[in-house]
This record gives C-alpha cells, structure tokens and sequence, in this order.
C-alpha cells in the first residue's frame, strides 16, 4: 500500500513550539495570586502520627492552609493511573495518621512564596511512635514481620498480616513433567535494582477553581481521564466538577501514570480558595515519586539435547515499596509478556508481591519486562552453552513465529483472566538477520580471545512487549472540518513527548487524503477531548491511532457525500489525496477540500464531523533482537559498551524517525539500567544518591555506538499496519550486556545494575 | 526585604529589573516571562536552565540574577529571528532531535555556543558538550545528529574568511 503521509520522517507538528521555547509545560503559565504548596515528607520507614500540631504552621504570616490527615476525607484509593476497576489495591490516603515509607506524605501547606512554605513545614509539630520497619524484600513475608498496612479499610491486598500485596500462579501444561523429559535443566537466581523514570520536568501540578467554581488541574500527566476519576473519589467531587489539563509534559516513562500531586493540589485549592501549584524538587523525584519494582527471580529452564525448549519456569519475589501501585500487573507482565517468547510446552509463573517500607515502585517503561528478560534471557544463554549452541540458532529454533497462539496471555491479563495473543505479524527473523549483520555476529564469536587485560565479546538477547493491554485499553477521536478544508481533531491521547499527536495526525491526514499542515489536534484535556485510558501500555499508536483512523474514515465518508453531490457522482466513485477529492474514473474530475468545506458549511449548511472509538481484543507484540559488543578491562571491572545493535519490528512504523528516537531513547534508559542506574537506601530506608550527580544516567558523551534498524511489518490489528515501539527496546540491552561480558570473560552476573566490583569479583572466584 | 535594581540585556532588548540579592537567574527570568527557560534540578547538574550570559553558557539555577547586571543574557525565545528559526532549531526539527522538548532550548543554546567558538566540532566535541545537558528522552544520539548537521548548513552560509 502506498501512503503520503503515514510512513513519513515529517516534523512533529508540535516542534516548532518546543525549539523556540514558547510557554507549553505545566509551569508556563502565571496565575493571579497563586500559592506554593509544599509536601512534607515523612523522615521515618515506618511510624505512627502520635500527635500532629499545626497551630504555629497556621500562624506563619503568608501561610494560607496547612493539611494534616485530620482536616482531609479518609478514601481508600491507588495512585496507579489505571482503568476502572484498578487492579491495584486500595491501600493509600490523601494524608494518613501512619507513614510507610521515606518521603511518605505528613502534611501539606499552601503559602504566598515557597520560602513561607518550606518554612511552614518546619513549624508543624509531629510526635511520632517510630515503628520497626522492613526494608529487605526477602524478610517482608516472614512471620512476625512488621504489618505495614494494618488498617482496616485498606482492600485487595492478598494477605496484609504477611505483607503480600499481590500473588500470581499461573501454569499452562506441566512444568514437573516438563522438567523430567529434559536433557539439560538450568536454573539461576537474578536481583535487579531500583531504577527510577528521571524525567526531566519532575511531576508538577497547578489548580485552581475557575469562575464556575469547578476545580481545574493543569498537570504533568499521562493520565488525564483516570487522574479526573480518581481526584473525583479523593476529593469526594462529581467528576464533572473536576478539568484535567495536560499540557507538553517533560517526559513520563510511566512514572507520571500515577497520580502523584493531582490529589493534594486540588485539596489545597479547595482550601484556599487560591491558584496552588506543587513542583517535586528533583531530590524529592527520586524518592516521593515512583521507581521500577525490584525483584528476585528463580529461572528455569529445560531444553532437550536436540537443542528444543519443553519447559520454563520463573519463580518471582517483587517489592512494590509501601504502597501497592501497579503491584500485581507490573509482575504479571515478567510473565506473561516474557516467557511464550519461547515456544515451551510447559510453563510456570509464580510470583509474590510484598510491601516493604522502601519508596513506592510503580509503572516504568518496560513494565517489569526489563527483570524477566534480564532472567530468561540469561538462562537461555546459558542453555545454548550447555547445548554447545550458537546462542542466536538456539533463540531462533525456539522463538515465537507468526500463526503462534501465546495461551499464557489469556491466563495472565491486567489483574485478572486475560485474552490468548495471536501472532499476526512477526518481524523477528528479520531483526536476527538485519542485526547480526550490523553486529558481525558470526565473526565476533568465533574470535580468538585477545591478548592483555581488555577482553571483548558479543551478546545478543531477544525481547517482546504489547502494544496496548487486550480488551481494557480503549481511546476515541473527533473531526471536524474547518472552512480552509483542514480539519480539528480532538483526542483523548496524551503526547508525553513521544510524538503521539504527530502520528494521530499523521493517521487522520492519510485516511483524509491531506497533508499534514491541514490537521490541527488537541489532546488530553477532559473538557475539550473524548476520552483516552492514556499513555501506557504502548497502546497510543495501536489504540488511539485506531481511534483516529476510524474518526478519519467516518469523516471522510461525509467529505465524499458532498463531493459526490458537487462532481455529479456517487460516494463509492471517489478518492482522496493532496487535499482535493477525486473521482476514480477517467474522467478525473476533481474538487478541492477547500470547495467541499465552503459547500457543506454556507451552501448545505452541514458541519462535517465525526467521532469514534476503539478497542482492540489483543495486544500484538512488537519484537526486539539486542545485540551487544563489550569491552571488559578485567584489571578493574570495567565494562565498555562499544557497539549496540537494536533491531525492532514495530509493525508499520508511523513515523520512521520519531520511532527510531523512541529506540534510542529506550536503549539509554536500557544501558543505565543494566550498567549504573540504582536509588539506593540506606538502613533507615533513607535515600543515598537522590540527585543526578550520585545517580548515573548515560549522557551523550557516555552513549556507545548505537545501529538502531526498524524490521517492518504489517500488523493487521494496528492502523496502517503499526503495533509499537516506545517499550520494547528497553529490555534488550542488561540481557545482551551480561551474555557478552559472558562471552568476554567466562563469567555470568546475575545482577543489575552490573557494576565493576561485581565483575572483579566474579573474576577472581 | 531589601530590594536592588540591575540593568541588563535580554535577547538583544535592554531590562531594568527589581529583584531580591538572592534571587536566582533562573527564576527570574522565568518570573519575567522568559518560560524557555527550564527548571530540572536547581542544582547545575540537568542543564534544563542553560541560557548565554555574554556567550557563555551556564546553568541559570547556579547565578543570582544579581550577577548579570550590566551583562548580555540570551535564552531560547531570543535565538529565532522573528519567524525564521537558526539553522539549530531548524536541525533539531528535521532530525528528530526533539522529543518532549524540555531540555531542547538547553541543547540549542549550549550548542549555540559551541557552534561561535568552533563552527566545525568533530561528533566527540559535540558529544563533550551536550553531556552538560541530561535529556531522558532521545538517548542523545539525534541532538548529536542535529548539531552536526547546523554545523555545516551555517558553514556553507557563512562568508569564507581568508586568513
């Protein structure tokens, strides 16, 4: 199929705004007698509130409100930004009488200035009953463990005196038999670390209540339909008392899925009656927001001598902090997005998730994708070296293909029974070939070792994701024809600076037969759009892109109509493209989009316009092959990354550039996870490096060489033949890095991040 | 609170400003209306609040406002030249070096200045520089593109020196 604008490197429409720094984020605007709301944050793992006194706070001159947990409604909710009924337990409060965690919310104050309310915060007296606190995700299960969420009214925890937020068990076939038909069984233990989003605008909101007394927040969010929701419950409102704006936001990742500041601001505008904005500072961003879960997880895995896959097993213990966030689904996904990558007959998933007093973790990028890849694709690596195996044959022979159906999927979907995946498009073989070329596969692993004490290998790992979660993820789309023949299109769709509102308008241009100056979009606003679950999931392209497309075809269909009346000729005898419509027979006659709207607005009197929704059933995945070349100095440890291959098939990629920046931004985030990224704790569940200068992420100057290749295919199931790419790339690099420091030095680590002294120390055991 | 005034140049246009000793360059050019200019770290690490002062680049969240008296200040909204965008932003548009745009006019200004002192960087030099600038979307290797690029657009529409 030949396209105009889909399938083009254009411009984001938004761009030229962002270049020329015009007012667009959240904090871009200046409001008439806004205040400064500050959080106060808890300093303690784990205590009761003995007493709270915020009489001097109150006092200060300049201070407006203070709210402590006694002047707030009690509403048990989940900060995850997720459909209605949210799998995630109901275990948090706008404020609470006990804090959980280091950074947890005590109180929160309004103020003229933000010096006044840093000040406020120091003047509200807290006695607190320090309790003991579990930090370590191993000892949270045990019995006589301290109970974190030991409140009555907290719901859909698995087992709150043991600490389980959440517990998964799901088998398809018989793993024991499995095991027992094997010739070569493998199992290994990994840990992986505390990642945190680092986006760099940190989560930020400003509300306040418009002439008509309706609570409007302007916010850093992915989430604008589920963040109106959930304010709605907290703050005990009618939903349609409550505007959620999104406007450019700085960057997501996952971490503004959640509804971090939404809540509390609006409380203190409902306080004030004031304009109040609240900006986590960066060091509060890296242990007030979210991270992404740490796990511990049991792999194995068991292969038959002629090098087939029969059984895979993965044993999960995950901790989702001191509160339940995305608990069950993040950990859900390690399965059920990682293992039918292979085609076992038998398959196991087993996982706990607890609560410990550690900051909350949460959506990232990935979605606990990145810790089972980083598992299984170590212990297939290892199968293959027992096997005496080329690694990428022993992958190919046993990866998922196209007519595969992955049954684990419709045992394991958000939270509850899921739907079975089908595979429809599969670009895998294509990305193995593309990428091993770019990498010199063969020749690099038949190298001979070098001499001295730098050693190079290459590894490679496979990894898959969704694209939108099946039968949950929904999103509409509105057109309306302008005098000019360009069109509006309203979306729910949030545009967190992935280039979402490019591709939408990219879609519709291509169904309208127009270029891409004549569609003017808005998104992400709950007064002005229809609704969008939002960014998550990589569901905007697949989704809200379906969305889109049908909009555009409904409003296309009324263009032709008054076409057909003006060209004397039927609707069915005409099409569109370069912004005029045309008949399709000889006779070619043609008139403007322009002619049609004049036609249809002053002589018909008619407003073409349309709108639509869309759903889909399955979460087609897109596929990833990551190879990594590696320089390992085995003097200190050292690992260079010298040349990352990342091959993706994102099924027709909308925009080949924006996906490709989608790539490379996935495998940076991908590399600091694998290499240096970690918020660390201290015993008292303090955080140790919550600023950029102690917590590494990869800059230009570190970022290896990258060959990113986009291995298109056609997905049936996606607009124009896209599925997604904004996830996928990120589980790659920690896997390939760790099979090629294998390859360099013989030695397997089964941590990340993968730092020097665990390198050196494996060497010398 | 005590009170001062500086006199300064924004993007080319004189300012008379009343601030406080302390207050920060940053925010008070955003207090000025100057919004380009980003907060992401307030502490000199993220370089989201880059803007030139006389052609330096540095990170406004690190000067008192009171410093720029008397100096020349050039943020992202004075680098177009009314609707004709420089050949950075331009570069930045076409190759996909823009994603959510928050540490993009840190990017363009910092490069901005690299592009006076050196108009031909080798890709090292340009990696060197945008370091001072963290971004969490791109994975940099498109800006590093974008600012190569603009390096040899300006170079062919520059006047060739003689020596």
């Amino acid at each position: 199929m030949t396209t105009n604008v889909v399938g083009k490197n254009l411009r984001k429409v938004d761009g030229v705004k962002l270049v020329t720094g015009r007012p667009a984020f959240t904090d871009d605007i200046h409001l008439p007698g806004m205040l400064y709301g500050k959080i106060m944050p808890s300093p303690h793992a784990h205590a009761r509130i003995v007493r709270i006194d915020a009489t001097k706070a109150r006092a200060l001159a300049g201070v407006h409100a203070v709210l402590t947990y006694k002047d707030v409604p009690r509403v048990p909710h989940t900060t995850a930004g997720q459909a209605w009924p949210e799998p995630s337990p109901y275990d948090t409060y706008l404020l609470d009488n006990k804090v959980r965690f280091v950074g947890d919310r005590v109180a929160a104050v309004a103020a003229e200035t933000r010096a006044i309310a840093e000040k406020a915060l120091k003047l509200i007296d807290v006695e607190y009953d320090v309790l003991p606190a579990v930090l370590d995700m191993e000892q949270a299960m045990v019995d006589g463990a301290p109970v974190i969420h030991d409140e009555p009214d907290s719901t859909k925890i698995h087992d709150k005196e043991h600490n389980i937020a959440g517990y998964i068990l799901r088998e398809i076939g018989n793993v024991e038999e499995g095991f027992r038909e094997c010739d070569v069984v493998i199992e290994r233990e990994f840990r992986t670390g505390r990642q945190q989003h680092c986006p760099i605008e940190p989560h930020i909101t400003i509300a306040w209540l418009d002439p008509d007394g309706r609570l409007v927040i302007r916010t850093s969010t992915q989430v604008p339909y589920h963040s109106r929701r959930q304010c709605a419950m907290i703050l005990q409102l009618p939903v349609s008392r409550i505007h959620v704006v999104k406007p450019r936001i700085g960057g997501g990742f996952g971490g503004k899925q959640e509804m971090l500041l939404e809540d509390i601001t609006g409380a203190l505008a409902l306080a004030t009656r004031r304009p109040v904005k609240i900006e986590f500072t960066r060091e509060e961003e890296f242990y007030m927001a979210r991270s992404r879960h740490p796990q511990i997880l049991r792999m194995k895995m068991g292969a038959k001598s002629d090098g087939t896959i029969v059984a895979s097993q993965m044993v999960v213990l995950a901790t989702t902090g001191a509160y339940g966030s995305h608990s069950t689904t993040v950990q859900g996904n390690t399965g059920s997005k990682v293992l039918p990558l292979y085609r076992a007959e038998h398959m196991r998933f087993q996982c706990h998730v607890v609560y410990t007093n550690a900051p909350v973790a949460g959506a990232f990028r990935g979605y606990g994708c990145p810790q089972g890849f980083f598992a299984q694709e170590s212990v297939v690596d290892e199968l293959a070296h027992e096997l005496k195996m080329d690694p990428l044959e022993f992958r190919r022979r046993n990866s998922i293909r196209l007519g595969d159906i992955d049954k684990l999927s419709a045992q394991l979907g958000e939270g509850r029974e899921g739907l079975p995946r089908v595979i429809r498009s599969c670009g895998l073989y294509d990305c193995i070939d593309r990428g091993s070329a770019a990498i010199d596969w063969d020749k690099k692993r038949k190298a001979r070792p070098r001499p001295g004490h730098l050693k190079r290998g290459v590894g490679v790992s496979f990894t898959m994701q969704g694209s939108g979660i099946a039968g949950i993820d929904w999103a509409s789309a509105f057109l309306k024809m302008n005098e000019d023949g360009s069109f509006f299109m309203q979306a729910g769709a949030s545009d967190v600076g992935a280039g979402a509102d490019t591709v939408l308008s990219q879609i519709a241009a291509e169904t309208l037969g127009v270029t891409l100056d004549k569609i003017v979009i808005t998104t992400g606003d709950t007064d002005t759009t229809p609704f969008d679950v939002g960014a998550y999931a990589s569901s905007t392209t697949i989704i809200s892109g379906g969305a889109a497309r049908k909009a555009a075809e409904k409003v296309r269909q009324q263009v032709f109509e008054v076409a057909a009346r003006m060209l004397d000729t039927t609707p069915d005898n005409l099409t569109c493209g370069g912004n005029k419509v045309s008949t399709v027979c000889e006779c070619a006659k043609s008139v403007t989009m322009t002619e049609i709207a004049m036609q249809a607005m002053y002589k018909e009197k008619l407003q073409i316009m349309d709108g639509a929704s869309h759903f889909n059933t399955d979460s087609p995945p897109p596929f990833c092959v990551t190879f990594a070349e590696v320089e390992v100095d085995t003097q200190t440890g050292q690992v260079h990354v010298l040349h990352l291959v990342s091959a993706v098939d994102p099924g027709t990629a909308i925009n080949p550039m924006q996906a490709e920046g989608q790539v490379e931004g996935a495998v940076a985030q991908g590399l600091g996870y694998a290499l240096t990224e970690e918020l660390l704790l201290d015993e008292l569940g303090r955080p140790r490096n919550a600023s950029f200068m102690d917590y590494k992420m990869f800059t230009a100057k570190d970022m290896p060489k990258l060959t990113t290749i986009l291995a298109e295919t056609h997905e049936p199931l996606g607009p124009y033949g896209a599925k997604s790419i904004s996830e996928v790339p990120i589980n790659g690099p920690a896997p390939a890095i760790a099979n090629a420091i294998f390859h360099a030095v013989g030695v397997r680590i089964r941590k990340v991040p993968i730092r020097p002294e665990d390198i050196l120390r494996a060497l010398r055991s | 609170m005590t009170k001062m005034t500086i006199r300064l140049t924004v993007n080319a246009e004189p300012k008379v400003w009343e601030i406080a000793p302390g207050d920060l360059l940053l925010d008070v050019l955003r207090r000025e209306g100057y919004l380009g200019v980003k907060r992401g770290c307030e502490k000199g690490e993220c370089g989201a609040c880059t803007v030139l002062v006389d052609g330096t680049p540095i990170n406004s969240c690190l000067m008192f406002a009171a410093q720029a008296d008397g100096r020349e200040v050039l943020t992202i909204e004075g680098v177009a030249q009314g609707d004709k965008l420089d050949p950075l932003q331009e570069a930045f548009l076409d190759h996909g070096a823009v994603q959510c745009g928050y540490c993009t006019p840190g990017m363009i200004l910092n490069a901005k200045a690299l592009l006076a002192r050196n108009p031909n960087p080798s890709e090292t030099e340009v990696r060197e520089m945008l370091s001072g600038n963290y971004c969490r979307c791109t994975g940099h290797l498109k800006p590093v593109e974008a600012v190569l690029a603009a390096a040899k657009t300006m170079r062919k529409a520059a006047p060739r020196r003689t020596r």
